[in-house]
């Protein structure tokens, strides 16, 4: 009795371990095959018959990747956007986060009730992109740093986590004759360090994910980020012809080279599948805290 | 300790409150300048879009018209007091489809895409292997921080003629010729379903691992000396902790009913696949970027807007009254 009650309790462990290995091999396998096609000979992967490891192995896709202007440029762009964008969307936050942990603060609690209702009504899409219109936004490489300066969520975690640090420090820089800014700048910052790093991960890989901004706002070539332009020759791909026009800079011999598309999506990639075994921790630990404090 | 703390900032409270408003303002003079600076952007960017909706309720905007100008405010209003858009959404012949493929692809995804996660995080529980377990997880992540865009780019490579989808469906013997999935309305539903699942099911996860681990073990001990099996400590104990997790998490997903995804529909959405793929943000996009309607595009925006606060205040009152957890 006791015995058969063991071996079905490992049969159901067993059976535990095929699925999850299976839900592993089912969430890496798509990452894997795209990289062997990419680097397969592009006229060979036609002839279909790859599941596993590159037949032909070629780097000429790279090449065509890394000599073509338009995919460079946008690199480059999403680099600046993801950089500036992070940088000033985490001081930003957190300086308003400061400012609002003070509950003494004249105003404390209308500016809170102005934050709050953010979270559950908005203007939407097309008012949105009338306004940045008029305010000159459209066309314009801000549109991808200001609209996401702040983030009233965000605000939230950081506010939650200044009070937490102990009053005195604050104290005794004030005793010496620090001013706020400064006690922002020279003591919070540094104490929350892995707060920010946190945020900072959310939103950097928000930034380099982003393709809707440079669909939306941008119609200058030059200022598009390369998930915007993956996105055109993706879409332009799955609609088989039935797409309207390509929007310049892209050619059409790209968008027929399969292989081209797959290099473009790997490079593309390639920066958050590195860091993120060594940062998933700080992914996962911040997702804990929004949904403890949330 | 604590109880000293808070007597202090309310000492505090009790002088400042004394003191004029200037001598406060000049006190708080830093704190102010950057509280204010959250406010001014969230004019700027969250009401100034608030009071652009106003575009819903004239005749025919014209996006040359400034929003903040007398022009704006004189141009003509809609009729019907300004609701004709609406109401005309409502008339409008794509009206029922769009609304089925809304809330067809969300409704499918409430039911398919929201427990499984909850599932997913109890077997991982299961695992004693902790080294295992661990790897299982980050392995699990690591779709989410793809694009939308890499997957659709992986998806029409997948699903195109000569993709490895079709390859295999040729090989079995299940088809004859491949087929260009993305192009045919009737694959679209489980396409945006399975992709969506791939793409989230670890990391929508995390939230109920993290609640399951916050459960005191010595209920489970307790239960094992009671002799409670593995299935039944998950009914008794591991369920009803994680229920307000769930309740909160379904909450959420209600209120975006009507939401439908508009990274991955507008990935994969195009002019083929239309039919079932027209969700309301496409059909918004569509009428204002392709068809230069705004005032009728800003009106379906609206009336997505306030229908979805409907929704996630019915939610969270049903929620209140069945199980005593709330949003808000």
């Amino acid at each position: 009795m006791n015995r058969s009650k063991l071996n079905r309790a490992t049969f159901g462990d067993r059976l535990l371990t095929i699925l999850m290995v299976l839900l592993c091999f089912i969430s890496l396998y798509p990452v894997w095959y795209t990289i062997i096609i990419s680097f397969n000979d592009s006229t060979d992967s036609l002839r279909g018959g790859i599941y596993w490891f590159p037949r032909e192995f070629s780097l000429e896709s790279y090449k065509t990747v890394f000599q073509d202007t338009a995919i460079i440029n946008g690199f480059i762009i999403t680099i600046l956007r993801t950089v500036l964008g992070t940088i000033t969307s985490v001081f930003f936050t957190a300086m308003v986060g400061y400012a609002f942990s003070k509950k003494h603060i004249m105003g404390n609690k209308v500016y809170m009730i102005l934050g709050t209702i953010t979270m559950f009504f908005g203007g939407g899409l097309i008012p949105t992109f009338i306004l940045y219109k008029n305010i000159g936004l459209y066309n314009n490489f801000l549109v991808y740093i200001l609209p996401s300066l702040f983030n009233f969520y965000n605000m939230i975690i950081f506010m939650s986590f200044f009070r937490s640090i102990p009053a005195g420090l604050e104290e005794s820089a004030r005793l010496d004759g620090a001013n706020d800014w400064t006690i922002f700048c020279r003591i919070i910052i540094p104490l929350s360090m892995p707060v920010i790093a946190t945020i900072a991960l959310f939103n950097g890989v928000g930034h380099w994910n982003d393709y809707f901004t440079g669909v939306m706002y941008i119609n200058d070539a030059a200022l598009q980020p390369i998930q915007t332009f993956l996105y055109r020759i993706v879409a332009s791909a799955s609609a088989s012809k039935a797409v309207v026009s390509l929007p310049a800079g892209i050619s059409a011999q790209q968008v027929s080279s399969q292989s081209v598309r797959l290099a473009t999506m790997v490079v593309t990639t390639l920066p958050i599948v590195c860091v993120y075994p060594f940062l998933q921790k700080y992914f996962v630990k911040g997702m804990m805290i929004g949904s403890i404090k949330g | 300790m604590k109880n000293n703390k808070l007597g202090k900032t309310n000492e505090n409270h009790v002088t400042l409150a004394k003191k004029s408003f200037w001598i406060r303002l000049r006190e708080e003079k830093y704190l102010q300048i950057m509280a204010l600076c959250g406010i001014v952007w969230m004019l700027i960017f969250n009401y100034a879009p608030m009071y652009g909706l106003l575009i819903a309720f004239k005749k025919n905007y014209m996006i040359t018209t400034p929003l903040f100008s007398a022009k704006f405010w004189k141009s003509a209003w809609a009729s019907s007091f300004g609701f004709q858009h609406i109401l005309n959404f409502f008339k409008d012949e794509e009206f029922t489809n769009i609304m089925t493929n809304t809330l067809g692809i969300s409704l499918l995804k409430l039911c398919i895409n929201f427990p499984l996660p909850i599932l997913f995080a109890l077997l991982l529980n299961e695992i004693k292997n902790a080294r295992f377990k661990k790897t299982v997880q980050v392995i699990s992540y690591l779709p989410h921080f793809l694009s939308w865009v890499v997957l659709g780019g992986i998806l029409t490579t997948w699903l195109g003629e000569g993709g490895l989808f079709n390859e295999i469906l040729i090989k079995l013997g299940f088809a004859e010729t491949g087929k260009a999935y993305l192009a045919y309305p009737e694959y679209f539903w489980p396409i945006v379903i399975i992709s969506d699942l791939w793409k989230e099911l670890g990391w929508s996860a995390i939230i109920y691992l993290a609640a399951i681990s916050g459960i005191d073990p010595q209920l489970y001990e307790a239960a094992k000396v009671d002799g409670a099996s593995r299935a039944r400590q998950i009914f008794s104990i591991t369920l009803p902790s994680i229920a307000p997790t769930i309740t909160i998490m379904f909450i959420l997903a209600v209120g975006g009913l009507l939401n439908s995804n508009f990274d991955q529909t507008f990935v994969l959405w195009n002019p083929l696949n239309a039919p079932r793929s027209n969700v309301i943000d496409i059909y918004t996009y569509n009428t204002a970027m392709r068809s230069m309607r705004y005032s009728y595009a800003s009106a379906i925006g609206l009336f997505k807007s306030v229908v979805a606060f409907i929704l996630l205040f019915i939610a969270n009152q049903v929620t209140k009254k069945l199980n005593d957890t709330s949003l808000f």
